[in-house]
């Protein structure tokens, strides 16, 4: 069993073969760790999880009309977004919203995928990601995806960051408070339905929510964190892709487990330093064990 | 009643806000109207009153946020706006400096140019040295006490150089030294730059020494003039419509009654009056 989870013969072959999906997975990085800052800023992990399943079901319904799942993905993934960008305001609202949404997908989800006659594969990779998966059309696609929302987030960095922190100083400042709430939930719809085709609808949180959540942990800079949070999603995201290779296992296991322990050592490095004092004042008496 | 009596005008500078003939509703509730109003360059006004009178909404109307339901708002000057005060949680993941530096830039499109950083930092580092918060500069807002957090939101507020500073409730749930110090910052800041302050507060005293004028909202009608003309207890038991005893002592003022004359006028309301303990 150990060889089907790690398999490292002909790794230079099989480096050659996958190139595509490194690609991929670091535009995925790059889009999970930026998306991911907002995510935690603005309290939505949540619903990453709910839009997550709407997409898995968007191409499960694709697979089983013969149209392309990246596509069906997509539409799922972003007419959730909208509907939890326009709907939810309020936190409370939004989440028993999202909990009763998130279900019904999935139930879809599962429907079009029952129905569905083809490869058992197809049906697997759209849950728990696969890896050698990406031909060149798909690998175009999630690359265009991805310019997107690093287009959108380039415009829309500084006012989201001053509306997602401190909505009323914002809003008093012209920032379009109310505007910018589904403007970003529809480019985390896009974010999700390019994760959802690589690591699968129901591990897309490792992307969009642990690197964020675990830059978070170690330092307040806004700057630190969107640059820790770039480079955890990309080690998780790359090196999970470079692990799984070998293996006949799905890439996510590879990919959650990888982020999950970026995540365990940051926790240990904030609780340490919130320990030391990190909100001590430089004239401040130190505090006393 | 008119208040225009009280709005004393002075020849020379544009006045920083100006109302004219302002009223707010909802519905078939009229908070206020005909208020006439001017607030000069470097004129302290406080906005008194009980809750539920339009005073946040009175806050909104000059930064453009809620429409008056008659009469004009003109605003002469940047604005900077400190909001009601809400304890930000310990994960919110910036430090004092850049809830500073959104008051900046958070505003504009885009990254920001990179070249720009040494004068943005000079700005921000400026506006917390001048609310005294320089050395807390770089800690998590959420791990802030309440008066430090009010500091940082005025800094927020004067990193953008305003010419009228809106303060909405900016002592609400500090002790009495806070108090005393957020409402000294605000003082010294418009006695050295001409900056316009309206400061919505329910507690007078604080502010007492440092206000040129109040306006006092209450029961649908208001007065404007200065504190020593408008803090009466005929002026107020008119306006509340019941009797109110205004009692001064030891340089405080102390309202009497209006706690319960505002809970009796405002039934529907979810909150009551208290000017002072």
């Amino acid at each position: 069993m150990w060889h089907e989870i790690f398999n490292y013969a002909d790794y230079g072959q099989l480096l050659a073969l996958v190139r595509n999906s490194l690609v991929v997975g670091a535009a995925l990085g790059l889009v999970g760790g930026l998306v991911g800052v907002f995510v935690m800023m603005r309290d939505l992990a949540f619903a990453v999880h709910g839009v997550s399943e709407l997409s898995f079901a968007g191409g499960a319904a694709a697979l089983l009309i013969g149209v392309g799942v990246a596509q069906g993905a997509l539409v799922g993934s972003l007419v959730a977004a909208l509907i939890i960008g326009l709907l939810g305001v309020r936190a409370r609202e939004r989440n028993s919203f999202i909990g009763v949404l998130m279900p019904f997908g999935l139930g879809l989800g599962v429907l079009f995928l029952a129905l569905y006659s083809g490869r058992a594969a197809n049906k697997f990779g759209l849950l728990t990601g696969q890896v050698v998966a990406v031909d060149n059309p798909q690998t175009a696609w999630l690359l265009g995806m991805a310019a997107v929302v690093l287009a959108a987030l380039a415009i829309l960095w500084r006012p989201l960051m001053f509306a997602s922190v401190d909505p009323e100083a914002a809003e008093a400042r012209g920032v379009p408070v109310k505007l910018l709430s589904p403007v970003f939930t529809l480019v985390l719809g896009l974010a999700v339905a390019m994760s959802v085709q690589v690591v699968g609808a129901l591990l897309v949180l490792s992307l969009l929510v642990t690197p964020a959540a675990a830059a978070i942990r170690v330092t307040a800079s806004p700057v630190r964190i969107t640059l820790l949070s770039v480079v955890f999603a990309l080690v998780s995201m790359v090196g999970g892709t470079l692990l799984a290779i070998g293996s006949s296992v799905p890439i996510s296991p590879y990919v959650t487990t990888v982020s999950f322990l970026i995540y365990a050592v940051c926790r240990v490095v904030g609780w340490r330093r919130t320990r030391r004092g990190w909100a001590r004042r430089p004239s401040a008496v130190p505090a006393q064990a | 009643m008119s208040a225009a009596e009280g709005a004393t005008e002075e020849a020379g500078a544009e006045p920083a806000l100006r109302l004219r003939g302002a009223a707010l509703g909802y519905g078939d509730r009229t908070l206020w109207n005909g208020l006439d109003l001017d607030v000069r360059p470097g004129e302290f006004l406080a906005v008194l009153g009980p809750n539920g009178t339009g005073k946040t909404s009175l806050l909104r109307a000059a930064l453009g946020l809620t429409r008056l339901s008659a009469g004009t708002v003109e605003v002469n000057a940047p604005v900077g706006y400190v909001p009601q005060q809400k304890t930000l949680q310990a994960g919110v993941p910036v430090r004092a400096r850049d809830l500073v530096r959104f008051g900046v830039d958070g505003h504009r499109w885009g990254i920001g140019r990179p070249g720009r950083g040494r004068e943005l930092r000079r700005r921000v580092d400026a506006a917390l040295a001048e609310v005294g918060a320089a050395e807390y500069a770089d800690i998590p807002v959420g791990m802030l006490s309440g008066g430090e957090q009010q500091r940082v939101r005025i800094a927020q507020a004067l990193a953008s150089d305003p010419g009228l500073l809106l303060c909405d409730e900016p002592l609400l749930s500090l002790d009495l030294r806070r108090q005393q110090e957020v409402t000294a910052l605000v003082d010294a800041r418009r006695r050295r730059r001409g900056t316009a302050v309206v400061f919505v507060t329910h507690e007078i005293n604080p502010v007492l020494g440092v206000v040129d004028r109040v306006l006092y909202l209450a029961g649908g009608r208001f007065r404007v003039g200065p504190p020593d003309e408008v803090l009466t207890s005929p002026v107020l038991s008119e306006l509340y419509g019941a009797r109110i005893e205004v009692v001064r002592a030891g340089g405080r003022v102390i309202v009497a009654g209006a706690e319960a004359a505002a809970a009796e006028d405002a039934h529907h309301l979810d909150d009551t009056v208290e000017v002072a303990h």
